[in-house]
């Protein structure tokens, strides 16, 4: 049994959280007294049905307006798999949060409106996950109910989305077409007796059906030092234990790895989880390592094998999507946080601005605005150790601090 | 239903990365501690991401005098144990000192005074980070909960200018006064912490096991019993066999029928039950928007 994480996308009303109040109703993970309470507020406003989008929108202004304004985490288990849905906001202005909700997962499902079809927003969703590099995609051509779960308006959808993945930057992805009501609950988690021409699997079938390691992006072994573990006590006096997240592939006892930023070498002692030592520290571990020699590693190094070493640099090139009210320009000085290590940036120069409907890109722009995507190049106080985004989802991300106001203000991908 | 609990190994590694990302990002961090269920998994996870050093913070309680005695003997003696540093500020003081008035009636709970007296020991302790138990799968507000989650000098929670958090990446940079409230288990869900609590062998306070306990029905919640919980007098007091699902304070969590006086049979109930855990708080009754509200004021 694995954990899932999915990000869904859609614009307003597409009925994102009408799809997953359903796949929660459907697998039987709507409790009686939420369900009770669903029902109440449904009848209260006069609806004929049950408005499953009230089991996700929990902020008093998300249920005044009916729509969703943050990323609401949703949690249901099928006897396979567990699994997290990071539902975000459909809206033009919370782009910031689809990449948010987009960053954690593995698979996302992108809303369709049968009624609408491809929209300028759906390129805009397409365009998050391929830039995020997601492996899997569901496009959920949804309210097939609102056009007679009429074939032929699902071909023709399906066939203009196809003409969008001839754009996408990042080929590997897979996509999966559904065409569904979650209204109505035809495909979701049952298969739709309304839509016969269907034979694909439904929703969650599909879901059910991927292979954990598959969506799982991986890269080279990375490890990041969080925090240096002294416990000074009579037992473990000279114990010096570095204690990480293994990203990338796997660390095994006797390994030589190369400490960054000194570059200075030595050989993997012991890995520990909790009390016990381990032969191989597997990806996405919490372990802590001991090294044969005394060697100065603090927080924000990273140990990475002798053979397989990052670019060590302090500048770089990278798509940024900015997320604050502040604008960034050139000149503008911020935090780069990248995993946990923080230096000081300067922003050099915006080259182009990416529009993110696939409409192509403007050359002069002089200031990023909120949900913004350039490709931004930035100066750094000191080197960080980084792969380009494309071979490692983890090491060639990064986050930009506002110095002010402390808030997280973009996200970057180096290029 | 599948009893395979390897969904929770990605869980636990990442709540103890958050747990790192606590002590190297801050000062003067504090794990709020209740003596729940979720509170001693957050103790055991502590464990786990700094063995074989100590906890380097230590626990605050902050004891609203109301409660259930099995759970504060359970506290004392786990903090003993492990050798740790505990904090208690009272709810009892911040009455006293007449900061907070205490509710009356049919339906008066101290849970929401907490709030003042958790202030009150931020500031005493100038603590930065305080780590809780709290998970996204409890309740809607608590949905859209982030991982740092920045409060003002206010302790207020401002759930429309939330940071986003991107990747494995924490942003715990604050200003002074401010300070971060940290929930390591936010992915988890009921059943998760029950499963892991099996699994790892945490001994919990024995209230979560049923036993007799008198008892009486009101609003189809079984209340307990006690000085501490108002009671009509046509309200007549029963014993049964019960055991509690989550534990606050006496007067706002409700108890459940129950046959299940191990942690196998425990786990077995959560996954046959068609209730959900937040459905026995009483506080969280009051109103569709009680929890967002609260947390906008600084409840943890």
């Amino acid at each position: 049994m694995g954990l899932l994480k999915i990000a869904t996308a859609g614009s307003v009303d597409d009925g994102k959280s009408t799809l997953i109040g359903r796949l929660l109703y459907d697998t039987k993970s709507l409790t009686t007294d939420k369900l009770e309470a669903i029902e109440k507020t449904s009848k209260q406003k006069g609806y004929d049905y049950l408005d499953f989008s009230l089991a996700t929108d929990g902020l008093v202004a998300e249920r005044e307006q009916g729509i969703t304004i943050d990323v609401a985490h949703i949690y249901f288990s099928t006897g396979t798999k567990s699994y997290v849905i990071a539902d975000t906001p459909g809206h033009v202005e919370y782009t910031r949060n689809m990449v948010t909700g987009a960053s954690t997962s593995q698979a996302a499902i992108i809303l369709i409106d049968a009624r609408k079809g491809v929209i300028e927003q759906t390129n805009r969703h397409f365009f998050i996950n391929n830039l995020l590099r997601v492996k899997e995609v569901i496009v959920a051509v949804n309210k097939m109910d609102l056009v007679d779960f009429s074939e032929a308006i699902y071909n023709a959808i399906k066939a203009n989305f196809e003409k969008l993945m001839d754009k996408r930057d990042y080929g590997d992805q897979k996509i999966t077409f559904v065409p569904v009501s979650a209204l109505k609950g035809d495909n979701v988690v049952h298969s739709s007796k309304n839509m016969p021409w269907y034979t694909g699997e439904t929703v969650l079938e599909h879901l059910e059906g991927l292979d954990m390691a598959a969506v799982s992006n991986v890269g080279t072994p990375r490890f990041p030092v969080q925090y240096v573990v002294r416990p000074k006590t009579e037992e473990f006096h000279d114990f010096r234990g570095f204690a990480g997240k293994v990203y990338g592939g796997e660390l095994n006892v006797g390994d030589e790895v190369v400490a960054l930023p000194s570059h200075t070498r030595s050989k993997i002692k012991d890995i520990y989880f909790y009390d016990k030592k381990y032969q191989t520290a597997s990806r996405r571990s919490s372990v802590t390592i001991t090294l044969e020699d005394e060697i100065n590693v603090s927080r924000g190094d990273m140990l990475v094998k002798v053979d397989d070493l990052p670019t060590v640099e302090k500048q770089f090139t990278a798509t940024v999507s900015w997320m604050d009210s502040q604008q960034l320009t050139a000149g503008n000085k911020y935090v780069v946080q990248h995993g946990v290590n923080k230096v000081l940036a300067k922003v050099e120069a915006i080259h182009h601005k990416i529009n993110p409907d696939y409409s192509g890109i403007d050359e002069n722009v002089s200031a990023l605005g909120m949900n913004d995507i350039a490709q931004v190049s930035f100066k750094l106080n000191k080197p960080i150790f980084y792969d380009k985004f494309k071979e490692h989802r983890t090491n060639g991300s990064f986050i930009l601090i506002d110095p002010q106001s402390n808030n997280t203000v973009g996200a970057g991908f180096i290029g | 239903m599948n009893n395979d609990t390897s969904h929770i190994n990605p869980l636990e590694n990442e709540a103890i990365y958050i747990f790192r990302e606590v002590a190297a990002q801050f000062e003067k961090p504090v794990l709020l501690f209740s003596g729940g269920k979720d509170s001693i998994t957050l103790v055991r996870l502590a464990q786990k991401a700094f063995w074989p050093a100590k906890i380097p913070f230590p626990l605050m309680h902050i004891d609203t005098g109301h409660n259930f005695p099995e759970t504060i003997a359970f506290r004392d003696r786990l903090v003993e144990e492990l050798g740790l540093e505990l904090i208690v500020r009272n709810v009892q003081d911040s009455i006293d000192q007449g900061k907070v008035k205490e509710e009356s009636g049919k339906y008066s709970s101290r849970n929401s005074l907490q709030t003042t007296t958790l202030l009150d020991a931020i500031e005493e302790f100038k603590f930065d980070a305080c780590i809780g138990g709290a998970r996204r799968d409890e309740e809607k507000a608590r949905a859209k909960e982030r991982i740092f989650s920045v409060r003002d000098d206010f302790g207020q929670w401002d759930e429309k200018s939330q940071r986003p958090e991107l990747f494995d990446m924490l942003n715990g940079q604050i200003e002074l006064g401010q300070n971060v409230r940290v929930f390591p288990i936010s992915n988890w869900t009921e059943l998760d912490v029950w499963s892991y609590i099996e699994k790892e062998k945490i001994e919990i306070p024995s209230i979560y096991f049923a036993h007799k306990r008198k008892v009486f029905l009101r609003d189809g919640l079984i209340w307990s019993h006690s000085d501490y919980v108002f009671q009509e007098e046509d309200e007549e007091v029963l014993e049964r066999m019960v055991r509690f699902r989550t534990v606050g304070d006496m007067s706002c969590t409700a108890a459940v029928f129950s046959e299940a006086r191990d942690i196998e049979s425990v786990v077995q109930e959560i996954r046959d039950s068609t209730i959900s855990e937040r459905g026995a708080r009483i506080d969280d009754k009051r109103s569709e928007a009680a929890m967002e509200k609260r947390k906008q004021q600084g409840y943890f």
